[in-house]
């Protein structure tokens, strides 16, 4: 897991979901919190053809030393976040032994998809811990705030204290209510047991 | 100047790689930024565009070539400007670009090339480094995204020095990273002074013969620039690694213990460090994104790398790669999922597109032996499931060019595919012979309002300016169909197309439909 220790901070993250799914926003506050909290940090995206409702990722390490590398090397990512499940299991040989995996359970149908059980099982083999994301995202008044679920639910293994500062700031321009909905997704994945689901 | 350099006036932003060297030439004091989006090149116009609008000239040019010379024409004047494509662009522009480098420059001019190494959204993986070879332009390669601010700063300055046009390469990963940068105050633009020597910039072959002795003279004597650009660290004898741009930041990731390194970040070659680390170590390996160029310049050397195998050929890079390269073993790690299955890009839900292409794919139920030629865009996913409605595409305005030349073998019946944006890049031309020889195909011009394959860019010729260009080309105005491509009308777009496809000469279909995504976004 993420080493927040007093002397270090490693915390390498895989994100993962289909073209669409706002990868990118969530990622957006974790960027911002970073600079502001004096850490080091790199976010490699995918632009272009591969956003359009094909499989994207991003590689997002964050540090209080310098990083050189902008992609995780296979086996050494403390975290998998997917907004996906077959996407989060994609980047599977990237994760450390010790890594854990944090999905949403919703499966996106735009492909002939393989056994769903199959493959929330092999996630819950690998310690997954599954979110409905779509239920919490309508629970707190949005069913796009999916992404911002799961942006809460990785919080609680991230040493950054501003992420909510950062919500605020990325919807202020649409309005109180869209606020108000990202910051309650924020807290209903961050406050939810996934790994009872 | 020592690097790395330390700025008056610092302060910290959060940058992409692209947004960092729009942020350097920014503040080199540039006038003008001309650009046509390619993936992984569109942010560096993106962002002057959304900074410093009406600061700075930075309109999209309708293709690099024209981009280039437009560039090139401030710089004549005296002001600063930056060029920003991706690698296949530079295809486009090679013409200016081989040539001027001749003439060389009035006002700092610096050229940002992105590569696409593992073709993450291109055609093929071409090292814009050989273009800068080819050309003797100097080339800047930064490993990260401060070196890509500070070296397009510093790139206006060698350029203004040397009288020389200058690059600076970057790569998919290094573009689309974002980081923190350190940034300094923004430089004053320059006034206009318009060049005076017209022999300079006249390319005559009698002027030109001495230009280009002097050129090449100017490019060798930047090999002294080039030593302190790259850094030299002397330590182990048994494995010497000269790795370029981010190939160094990979070889880094692995913490190799005891080894000695060369760090390559300028083009001509430090030929001085090369020796002395060669001189210094048993085994020399070159680790360098794209292809082996490097390598090939040192064949005097005994040198592993691409060539013999230690590191594969095609692909981009990875830690993982390298990591074995250099002899150390795999992180333990866990076995990828056999359930994977691809998921491809697609055009999006209530794509005007996918209409067009249900009105080709009904057509193709009257007519099957059609053959139909693509191009570049969002429209090319047409050629996947489930749609499996283009045979061909190659490169941007390939299609009116490669469905005429198939039609005069004697193929009918024939249609071609192309966007706006790409259309105007570079298709009227092909249309304008069409025209001249009234063709026997079709021509389809997919007009979205926008470049939207690169996130939306705004294009030159729309509605019925498109329509009026169609015409002037010489297209009879009764071939020319403007059709509504939405799922209502497909039986009555389908009726149009079919009478179409019988005439024995040009006609040209405009499906017009606001791109579903930026309609959205707007």
């Amino acid at each position: 897991m993420c080493d927040h220790g007093e002397k270090k901070m490693k915390c390498d993250i895989i994100l993962a979901g289909v073209g669409g799914q706002g990868i990118l926003t969530l990622s957006y506050a974790i960027v911002n919190a970073c600079l502001d909290e004096g850490y080091n940090v790199l976010q490699s995206e995918i632009h272009g053809m591969s956003q359009r409702g094909g499989a994207v990722y991003a590689h997002l390490r964050i540090s209080d030393k310098k990083i050189y590398s902008d992609m995780i090397p296979k086996g050494r990512a403390d975290i998998i976040l997917g907004t996906e499940p077959l996407e989060a299991l994609r980047h599977l040989d990237h994760l450390t032994p010790e890594g854990k995996i944090i999905t949403s359970s919703v499966p996106v149908k735009n492909i002939i998809y393989p056994d769903e059980a199959k493959v929330l099982d092999e996630l819950r083999r690998h310690g997954a811990l599954l979110l409905d994301s779509t239920d919490l995202a309508r629970k707190a008044g949005s069913i796009k705030a999916q992404n911002i679920v799961m942006l809460g639910a990785v919080s609680r293994f991230l040493p950054l204290k501003t992420l909510k500062m950062y919500i605020k700031k990325l919807f202020s321009k649409k309005g109180k209510e869209i606020v108000k909905i990202n910051l309650l997704a924020f807290d209903l994945g961050l406050i939810t047991k996934c790994w009872e689901i | 100047m020592p690097y790395p350099f330390v700025y008056t006036m610092q302060k910290k932003k959060i940058l992409l790689g692209d947004e960092a060297v729009a942020q350097g030439a920014i503040d080199a004091g540039i006038s003008g930024s001309y650009a046509y989006p390619g993936t992984p090149s569109t942010e560096i116009n993106e962002y002057v565009r959304s900074t410093e609008k009406g600061k700075i000239h930075c309109a999209w040019s309708p293709n690099e070539k024209v981009a280039y010379e437009e560039a090139l024409g401030h710089s004549w004047a005296g002001k600063r400007a930056l060029i920003a494509m991706k690698h296949v662009g530079l295809n486009v522009a090679a013409d200016p670009f081989m040539s001027s480098a001749i003439a060389g420059i009035n006002g700092g001019m610096v050229l940002a090339v992105a590569d696409d190494p593992g073709m993450h959204s291109s055609q093929n993986e071409q090292d814009s480094r050989c273009y800068a070879d080819f050309a003797k332009v100097p080339c800047f390669e930064p490993t990260d995204q401060q070196e890509a601010y500070d070296f397009t700063r510093e790139a206006f300055d060698l350029s203004e020095k040397n009288n020389i046009p200058v690059m600076v390469r970057l790569v998919t990963r290094l573009s689309h990273t974002r980081t923190i940068v350190a940034v300094g105050a923004k430089r004053k633009q320059n006034s206009l002074r318009p060049a005076r020597d017209n022999k300079r910039w006249t390319v005559l072959p009698a002027y030109a013969r001495r230009m280009f002795k002097e050129h090449l003279a100017k490019y060798d004597s930047l090999q002294k620039f080039s030593e302190k650009r790259s850094s030299l660290s002397l330590r182990g004898k048994r494995l010497g690694v000269i790795a370029s741009g981010i190939a160094y930041n990979y070889l880094m990731e692995n913490a190799p213990k005891d080894i000695s390194v060369l760090k390559i970040n300028f083009y001509p070659l430090p030929m001085k460090s090369i020796e002395k680390l060669a001189k210094h170590v048993k085994k020399l390996i070159v680790i360098e994104e794209g292809y082996p160029f490097i390598e090939r310049q040192l064949n005097r050397f005994k040198i592993h790398g691409k060539l013999d195998g230690t590191l594969p050929l095609t692909g981009e890079l990875t830690p993982d790669i390298v990591r074995k390269a250099i002899g150390m073993k795999a992180h333990p790690g866990r076995k990828a999922s056999s359930l994977l299955k691809i998921r491809p890009p697609r055009l999006c839900v209530g794509c005007p597109h996918a209409s067009t292409y249900d009105v080709i794919n009904g057509v193709k139920k009257r007519f099957p032996k059609l053959r139909s030629f693509g191009d570049i865009g969002c429209y090319t996913l047409g050629a996947l499931p489930p749609y499996n409605a283009i045979d061909t595409c190659i490169d941007m305005g390939a299609s009116i060019g490669m469905a005429k030349g198939a039609v005069d073998a004697g193929v009918r019946p024939v249609i071609a595919v192309i966007g706006d944006s790409t259309f105007t890049h570079s298709g009227m031309t092909s249309l304008l012979k069409a025209a001249k020889e009234n063709t026997d195909m079709t021509v389809f011009i997919l007009d979205n309002d926008t470049t939207a394959m690169t996130g939306g860019q705004e294009t030159l010729a729309n509605d019925q300016r498109l329509v009026d260009i169609v015409k002037g080309l010489g297209v009879d105005e009764r071939h020319i169909r403007v059709i509504d491509p939405v799922p209502t009308r497909l039986k009555e777009n389908i009726a149009i197309v079919q009478k179409e496809i019988p005439y024995k000469g040009l006609s040209v279909i405009i499906p017009v439909r606001a791109c579903v995504t930026m309609v959205k976004k707007r």
